[in-house]
C-alpha cells in the first residue's frame, strides 16, 4: 500500500513537471528549435540580458506586479476595515460586488475593461485611459483588491471586536486606535494578501492581452505573441532563472521557518 | 465604529468605475449593432454556436471529472504524511503555477507532436505511435495539467481541517476503513470537492490559449469565440460582447447552484 | 481616511512618468509589423540615426491588424497593411494621408509598376515595402506525387499533414481559387460554396496556423502548407527536402505598404521611419532577410545576386497572369467572410 501511494505521487508530480524539466533543458539547446536537441549552450543566457524587448518586458511585468499589489493591499485592507464594520445589507451588497472579479472568467474581465477603457477614452475623449501602462495598472489592480480583501476579513473576525473601542476609551486617537491596535493584529492577512496579489499579477497573461495596448507589453503577452510563432530559447532561459529564484526563495523561507519552530520548542523546553 | 465604514468608500468607488460600469458596457454592447441600434440580433446568430457552446462544456466537464479522480487520491495521501513532508508537498504542487502557463502548456506541443518526444520514445520502443496533438484530446490534457493543482490543494485543506476525533469516534463504534471513509471522511472532505471543481470548471470553460496551443484551430472553445471576435480575425465587438453576457450567465448560475449544494450540506 | 486617499495617490502618480500622460512623444515610434518582417538591425540602425525609440510590436493577419486598430485602445505610427487591407483602411478612415515631402525616397527609387495601385489609386496613402506571391509548400520526402494543384489540399492520402491559413481571406481564397471563381468574388452562392469546401477538408487539416507554419514545415510535423512563398526560403535554410510551386489554378500577388494610422502620435517620425526604410540599400537587407520581393530596381542590383534573381520571386509579365491580386471587397461581402469564416470552426 505504501509503494502504491508512493508510486501515485511520483506519477502525478512527473506529470506536473516534466513540461517544465523540458523546458529548462531547452534552454540549454544549442538549437532554435523546440524539439531537437543540438547539442549544450549557454548562449541563451547571455542573450537574454541584450534583448532589450525580453528586459523591457520584464520589467514591465515587475513593475505592474509591485505597484499594483501595494495599491491593492492599501485599497484592500481599508475597504476591509470598512466593510467589516458596515451593517450586514451594505456588507453583502459590498462582498458580492468583491466577488465579480474573483469568479469572472479572466477573458470577461479582460474584455469588459477593454470596452471601458476604449469608452473613456474615445467616446468620453479622456487621453489618460488611452491602452498604456497606466491602464494596465488599474486592470490588475482591479483583479487583485480582491484577495487582499478576502485575506484580511478573516482576520478582522477573529479580533475581538472590543478592542478598537477599548483603545478609544483610553484615549487613543482613532488614528493611532487604528494604527497602533487594529493593524498589527490583521498583519499577517495583510501580508498574505499583498502577497497572493504580486503573484496573481506576475502570473496573468489574459487580461495583460486584452489591456496592456502596444506600448507596455507584459512578458505574458510578449510569451503569447511569441507562442504564435516560436517561442526563442532566450524566455527558457529568463523562466529558467525565474523559476529557480522562486524555488531557492521558498526553500530559505521553509528553512526559516522550521529553525523558528525548533527555536521556539527549545525554549519551551527550557522554561 | 460608524466612522469606520468610511474606509470602504475609496475602494466601492473603484468597484463602481471598474467592475460595475464595464460589465453595463459589455450589455450595452450586447443589445446593440454596430451603429449603436438596439437589437436582439447577437444573440439570434449565437445560436449557430451551439457546438462551441457543446465543446466548451463538454470539454470543462471531462477536464474536471478527471482533475478530481486524479486529485482527490493525490490530496488524501498528501494529508496522510507527516506534518514536515506534507509542507514540502504541498509547495511541490503549488510551485509550478510560478512558471507562466503559456510555457509550460507551449512545452507540451514539444512532447505531443508526432514527432515529438513522446512519439519518439514511442518509436524507439517499436509502439504504435499517438496522434493526439490538434485534438480535444490535447486541449483536455492540457487543461488538466494546468488546473490539477486548482483542484488537489482545497481537498488538501479541507482533509487537514477535518476533526479527526470524528474519524476516531467512527472507529471505535465499529467502522470499517472503508465505511469510515464513505461516511466520514468523504461527506466531511465535500467542501473542499467543491470549491475544486469550481476553481477547475470555471477557468476550463472559458480558456482560449489552450484550445489556441495545443488545439491547432480543430476545437474552437467559447474563449476563442470572443477573443476572435474582440482582436482576432473576425471583428464584431458586439456579438462577442452577447456571447460573453451569455458565458457569464451560465458562470454564476453554476456557481450558484454548487453554491446552494454546499450550504444544504453545512446545515445537515 | 484622507492618508489613505493621499497613499493611494502617491503610488498611482509614481506609476504616472511610465504612462501616456508624461510621455514625450516625439521621440519614440510605435511600428506594428507581421512578425519576422523585417531585418531588426535597420530598426537599430534607424534608431541611431535619428535618435527616434521604436516599440516594435508584431501581428499576425491583416484581419487581427484591422480588429486591434478598429476597437480603438491601441496607438500604432507605422503599420504594414496588405492591399485590399489599405483599400478597406482608406475607405473606413483608419490611415491618413502621408506628406510625401518627407519621404523624397518614394519617388526616387520605388518601381514605376508599383505606384498608384487599384488599392491607392492616387498613391496618397502608402508606400510599398515588399511584395510577394502565395505558393504551395510541400515536402519532397513525404509527397512523392508531381504537386500542381491546390487539390492535393484536400487528398485523403495526407489526411493529418496538411496546414492551412489562419486567416479568412487566404483560406477562403484558395477554395475559390480551387473551384474556379475569382478572389474578389462578391457572390454569396460562390463563397458559400467556398466554405463547404473547407468544411470537407476540415477533418484532414492539422492546424490552422499563421506563422508556426514554420516550425510545422521545418521539423516535418506536416507535408503540406500553402504560405507566403518568400517565406519558404527562410523555411529551406532549415529544411533542404522542402519545395514551393504555384498551383496551375492561379494564385495570389500580393503587395505590403507601410501607412501611417490617423490615431498616430508621431507622423514625422513615421513618416521618418518610412522613408528611411525605402532607401535601397535597407530595402536590400529587409528583402534579403525575409526572402519576399524587392519594390525597387536599385535595391535589388544591391542585393546578393542568389536572393536578386530567384525567379519564382520576380514573375514575367507572362506569368504575372497567372496571379490575382485580393481588392477591397465590399462591406457586406466582408461581414459574410466574417460569418463564413467563424462558421467554418464553431462547427
Amino acid at each position: 500500500m505504501k509503494f502504491l501511494q508512493r508510486f501515485y505521487m511520483g506519477l502525478i508530480f512527473f506529470f506536473l513537471y516534466a513540461p517544465i524539466l523540458i523546458l529548462m533543458v531547452f534552454s540549454f539547446n544549442d538549437s532554435k528549435n523546440r524539439s531537437v536537441w543540438d547539442g549544450f549552450t549557454l548562449r541563451w543566457y547571455e542573450e537574454l540580458f541584450h534583448d532589450e524587448q525580453i528586459l523591457q518586458a520584464l520589467l514591465v511585468t515587475l513593475s505592474v506586479a509591485v505597484l499594483s499589489a501595494l495599491i491593492s493591499t492599501v485599497l484592500g485592507t481599508a475597504a476591509a476595515i470598512g466593510i467589516h464594520n458596515m451593517k450586514k445589507g451594505p456588507r453583502t451588497t459590498y462582498l458580492t460586488v468583491n466577488n465579480i472579479p474573483v469568479m469572472n472568467p479572466d477573458i470577461i474581465t479582460g474584455v469588459s475593461m477593454l470596452l471601458l477603457f476604449v469608452f473613456l477614452s474615445q467616446t468620453m475623449r479622456l487621453g489618460i485611459f488611452q491602452l498604456s501602462f497606466f491602464t494596465l495598472l488599474l486592470a490588475h489592480v482591479t483583479f487583485n483588491t480582491p484577495y487582499v480583501i478576502l485575506s484580511v476579513m478573516p482576520k478582522l473576525r477573529q479580533m475581538d471586536p472590543n478592542i478598537y473601542e477599548a483603545a478609544l476609551d483610553l484615549g487613543a486617537k482613532p488614528r493611532t486606535a487604528i494604527t497602533k491596535v487594529v493593524l498589527p493584529q490583521i498583519m499577517p492577512g495583510v501580508v498574505t494578501g499583498g502577497i497572493m496579489a504580486f503573484t496573481m499579477s506576475l502570473d496573468d497573461v489574459v487580461v495583460s492581452y486584452f489591456t496592456s495596448g502596444s506600448t507596455s507589453q507584459t512578458l505574458g503577452a510578449y510569451i503569447f505573441a511569441m507562442t504564435k510563432k516560436q517561442v526563442s530559447p532566450e524566455i527558457n532561459a529568463l523562466s529558467t532563472i525565474m523559476f529557480l529564484v522562486i524555488f531557492l526563495l521558498l526553500v530559505v523561507v521553509n528553512i526559516r521557518q522550521e529553525k523558528d519552530k525548533q527555536r521556539q520548542a527549545r525554549m519551551r523546553k527550557r522554561y | 465604529m460608524k466612522k469606520l465604514t468610511r474606509f470602504a468608500w475609496p475602494y466601492g468607488g473603484w468597484m463602481m468605475l471598474f467592475v460595475i460600469v464595464p460589465l453595463l458596457i459589455v450589455v450595452w454592447f450586447a443589445f446593440t449593432n454596430g451603429a449603436g441600434d438596439f437589437t436582439l440580433d447577437n444573440f439570434i446568430s449565437m445560436k449557430s454556436y451551439g457546438k462551441v457552446f457543446g465543446r466548451s462544456f463538454g470539454l470543462a466537464i471531462i477536464t474536471t471529472v478527471i482533475c478530481l479522480v486524479l486529485g482527490y487520491p493525490l490530496a488524501y495521501i498528501m494529508s496522510k504524511l507527516p506534518p514536515k513532508k506534507q509542507g514540502v508537498f504541498v509547495l511541490l504542487t503549488m510551485l509550478p503555477m510560478w512558471m507562466n502557463f503559456l510555457l509550460r502548456t507551449y512545452a507540451w506541443l514539444t512532447i505531443l507532436e508526432n514527432t515529438g518526444l513522446l512519439n519518439r520514445l514511442l518509436g524507439a520502443l517499436g509502439l504504435p505511435l499517438l496522434h493526439i496533438i490538434n485534438t480535444p484530446a490535447a486541449v483536455a490534457l492540457g487543461m488538466i495539467y494546468n488546473y490539477l493543482p486548482f483542484m488537489v490543494l482545497p481537498i488538501y485543506t479541507a482533509l487537514t481541517k477535518m476533526d479527526h476525533s470524528l474519524i476516531e469516534a467512527a472507529r471505535d463504534l465499529g467502522c470499517s476503513s472503508r465505511q469510515v471513509f464513505v461516511k466520514v471522511v468523504l461527506p466531511l472532505s465535500l467542501p473542499g470537492v467543491i470549491s475544486g471543481i469550481t476553481m477547475v470548471f470555471v477557468p476550463g470553460v472559458s480558456t482560449f490559449v489552450i484550445s489556441k496551443l495545443l488545439g491547432g484551430g480543430t476545437s474552437m472553445m467559447v474563449g476563442d469565440l470572443i477573443d476572435i471576435q474582440f482582436l482576432g480575425g473576425a471583428y464584431n465587438p458586439n456579438l462577442g460582447a452577447a456571447i460573453s453576457l451569455v458565458m457569464m450567465i451560465v458562470i454564476f448560475l453554476f456557481m450558484g447552484i454548487m453554491q446552494r449544494f454546499d450550504d444544504e450540506k453545512g446545515v445537515k | 481616511m484622507k492618508k489613505i486617499c493621499f497613499v493611494l495617490a502617491m503610488l498611482l502618480l509614481l506609476a504616472l512618468p511610465m504612462t501616456g500622460c508624461a510621455r514625450d512623444y516625439s521621440k519614440e515610434i510605435t511600428v506594428c509589423n507581421w512578425g519576422d518582417y523585417i531585418d531588426m538591425e535597420t530598426v537599430k540602425a534607424f534608431e541611431k540615426e535619428t535618435g527616434i525609440k521604436v516599440n516594435y510590436v508584431t501581428v499576425q493577419s491583416n484581419e487581427e491588424l484591422y480588429s486591434k486598430m478598429k476597437m480603438g485602445g491601441v496607438s500604432y505610427d507605422v503599420i504594414f497593411p496588405s492591399d485590399y487591407m489599405v483599400g478597406r483602411m482608406v475607405e473606413e478612415g483608419m490611415i491618413q494621408k502621408l506628406d510625401f515631402a518627407n519621404i523624397p525616397n518614394f519617388d526616387e527609387y520605388i518601381d514605376e509598376g508599383l505606384r498608384n495601385p487599384e488599392y491607392d489609386p492616387q498613391n496618397e496613402y502608402s508606400v510599398p515595402y515588399a511584395w510577394g506571391t502565395v505558393g504551395l509548400i510541400y515536402n519532397k520526402t513525404m509527397v512523392d506525387e508531381p504537386v500542381t494543384s491546390w487539390s492535393i489540399l484536400w487528398d485523403e492520402k495526407y489526411k493529418g499533414q496538411i496546414l492551412m491559413f489562419d486567416n479568412s481571406r487566404d483560406a477562403i481564397g484558395i477554395a475559390l481559387k480551387k473551384l474556379g471563381y475569382s478572389y474578389n468574388t462578391t457572390d454569396e452562392t460562390q463563397l458559400r460554396e467556398a466554405l463547404d469546401e473547407l468544411k470537407k477538408q476540415k477533418p484532414l487539416v492539422q492546424a490552422w496556423v499563421m506563422d508556426q507554419v514554420f516550425n510545422k514545415m521545418e521539423s516535418g510535423e506536416a507535408a503540406i502548407a500553402p504560405y507566403y512563398t518568400g517565406d519558404y526560403f527562410l523555411m529551406l535554410e532549415n529544411n533542404e527536402d522542402l519545395e514551393v510551386v504555384i498551383p496551375e489554378e492561379g494564385s495570389n500577388y500580393y503587395v505590403d505598404a507601410m501607412c501611417v494610422p490617423s490615431t498616430a502620435r508621431n507622423k514625422e517620425g513615421a513618416e521618418l521611419f518610412i522613408d528611411y526604410m525605402t532607401r535601397p540599400e535597407n530595402i536590400a537587407k529587409n528583402v534579403e532577410y525575409i526572402s519576399y520581393s524587392s519594390p525597387s530596381e536599385e535595391a535589388r542590383d544591391l542585393m546578393d545576386p542568389e536572393v536578386a534573381d530567384r525567379p519564382i520571386c520576380y514573375p514575367t509579365t507572362e506569368e504575372m497572369k497567372q496571379y490575382e491580386v485580393y481588392l477591397n471587397l465590399p462591406y457586406d461581402t466582408r461581414m459574410l467572410y466574417n460569418e463564413l469564416w467563424v462558421e467554418l470552426f464553431a462547427n
